[in-house]
């Protein structure tokens, strides 16, 4: 299982306690989600809908490309940064 | 902050809190033995958006808080400690994976929060948009859909479309539970209507004779409707009330009938706005907050002049409360859970306005203060007594 770094943006500082990088295991995007939510509970329900769908106005980058699919495979050495859109006021 | 004339007579141990939702976080305002002074405890969640927070009468210790942010998905959260510690529901409300072929739904947020019955300890409904009924039944930690509710197979003709409900999105508020019977159950669709369980949610059935629908080409449908607010009198549980987006109306089961009681309000004000909050001991008593329902429907005070409007006859007349309020020049409203009772004699009423000022007045509405004037724009206010 690779093991893949995950920069978080500060919205989700409050479920890893400060932590702004993490690392966490998978395959693919869905599976690291899997992971850092065994370790942080709650967090994955806030990032995606009960309908696998990765929530409007949350963007997610793997080695510094946008991605909108769970399916992103994901390697040993990949950077995965969640970050919260432009969105709100 | 102003001081009252009113002399308040709450039991000696109690205390009052007022759990306020906002835009942008939640706040808890303790008052003291009086309700003359009252202290800030807040923010928490800053920057969420907090639909509900609500405190389980039953243990008199357990908080819930419905909260977003502008990013993350929904959730709830619960506190044994009246704040001090907040721990996220480890299942929040969740529609279930949608089958091949059908429209899938997704939780936006929980907009309302009910406990259940004084006969089930640990039971929680709530409401959310997209509309959707959803119980727990250990406090708040896990939730799961009512699917007498989330899976009628008129549920996509109740709950209609998105042009059928708010600015928000549709909207599931308003859950009652009779006092008498925890199986008998009512709630509100933003739009849809009022709709009623007699099987603790197992089947539902609309509720909506008599109510209007200004919006459609027939105006009395069966569903459809917008009640804004829905209200179960405690001590006479037969007699219903709500303020909808089409008027003020009551009714006296067991006569399926809403009456329009809202057409002996004063025509220059007329009958439309979010909140109703009724008397805890008297059923004749309840009161509204209007706002401006005409021409591209301004949701503002009319004519910028707020006031409380109170009948103490079921709705035959009404009165002005408006000493304190400002006199001119005030653009707010006061959204539906954002009004409420605090129980005590003489009651206290409270109110957060979208200015994000909070009103209270401890004598049934004759003297408004504001107690705290800048708050982010309030959603829900509840009084809560420990």
């Amino acid at each position: 299982m690779s093991r893949i770094e995950v920069r978080l943006a500060a919205l989700l500082h409050s479920y890893t306690r400060g932590a702004r990088t993490v690392k966490a295991s998978g395959a693919t995007l869905g599976e690291v989600l899997d992971d850092l939510e065994r370790r942080y509970p709650g967090i994955r329900f806030r990032l995606v809908d009960e309908q696998e769908r990765l929530r409007r106005h949350v963007r997610f980058f793997v080695n510094g490309a946008d991605t909108r699919s769970l399916a992103t495979p994901l390697g040993a050495g990949d950077k995965v940064y969640i970050v919260g859109a432009l969105s709100g006021g | 902050m102003p001081k009252t004339t009113t002399r308040a007579t709450p039991a000696a141990r109690s205390r009052l809190m007022l759990l306020v939702a906002t835009r942008k976080g939640a706040f808890v305002i303790r008052g003291d033995a009086a309700r003359q002074r009252f202290r800030i405890d807040g923010p928490h969640f800053l920057g969420h958006i907090i639909h509900h927070v609500v405190l389980d009468p039953r243990d008199k210790q357990t908080l819930l808080a419905a909260a977003r942010t502008g990013h993350l998905g929904p959730t709830v959260f619960r506190s044994d400690d009246f704040g001090k510690t907040w721990a996220e529901a480890a299942r929040p409300p969740q529609f279930a994976k949608a089958a091949e072929g059908v429209t899938p739904r997704a939780v936006d947020h929980v907009f309302w929060l009910t406990p259940g019955h004084v006969s089930e300890p640990g039971v929680w409904y709530a409401g959310t948009s997209p509309q959707g009924l959803f119980r727990s039944e250990d406090g708040g930690r896990t939730w799961h859909g009512v699917a007498g509710f989330n899976d009628h197979p008129m549920y996509g003709k109740w709950a209609g479309g998105e042009q059928d409900g708010t600015p928000d999105g549709p909207t599931t508020h308003s859950i009652r539970i009779d006092p008498r019977d925890a199986r008998r159950m009512y709630l509100g669709l933003s739009g849809g209507g009022v709709f009623v369980s007699d099987d603790q949610g197992a089947a539902w059935r609309p509720m909506n004779r008599g109510s209007r629908a200004d919006f459609f080409p027939d105006p009395y449908p069966d569903y459809g409707q917008d009640p804004h607010c829905l209200a179960v009198h405690p001590l006479r549980p037969d007699r219903l009330y709500q303020q909808n987006h089409c008027g003020i109306y009551r009714m006296d089961l067991p006569d399926e009938t809403w009456v329009r009681i809202g057409d002996n309000m004063p025509r220059d004000v007329g009958d439309i706005g979010f909140p109703i909050v009724l008397h805890p001991r008297d059923p004749d008593t309840a009161w509204v907050f209007p706002m401006d329902g005409s021409d591209v429907w301004p949701r503002v005070s009319p004519g910028g002049k707020p006031a409380v409007y109170v009948t103490r006859d079921a709705g035959a007349r009404w009165k002005r409360q408006d000493r304190g309020l400002p006199r001119a020049q005030a653009w707010f409203t006061v959204k539906r859970q954002a009004f409420c009772a605090d129980g005590f004699d003489p009651l206290g009423l409270y109110f957060g306005t979208t200015a994000g000022a909070l009103w209270a007045s401890t004598d049934e509405g004759g003297h408004w203060n504001c107690i705290v004037p800048h708050l982010p724009e309030i959603y829900a206010v509840e009084a809560a007594v420990i």
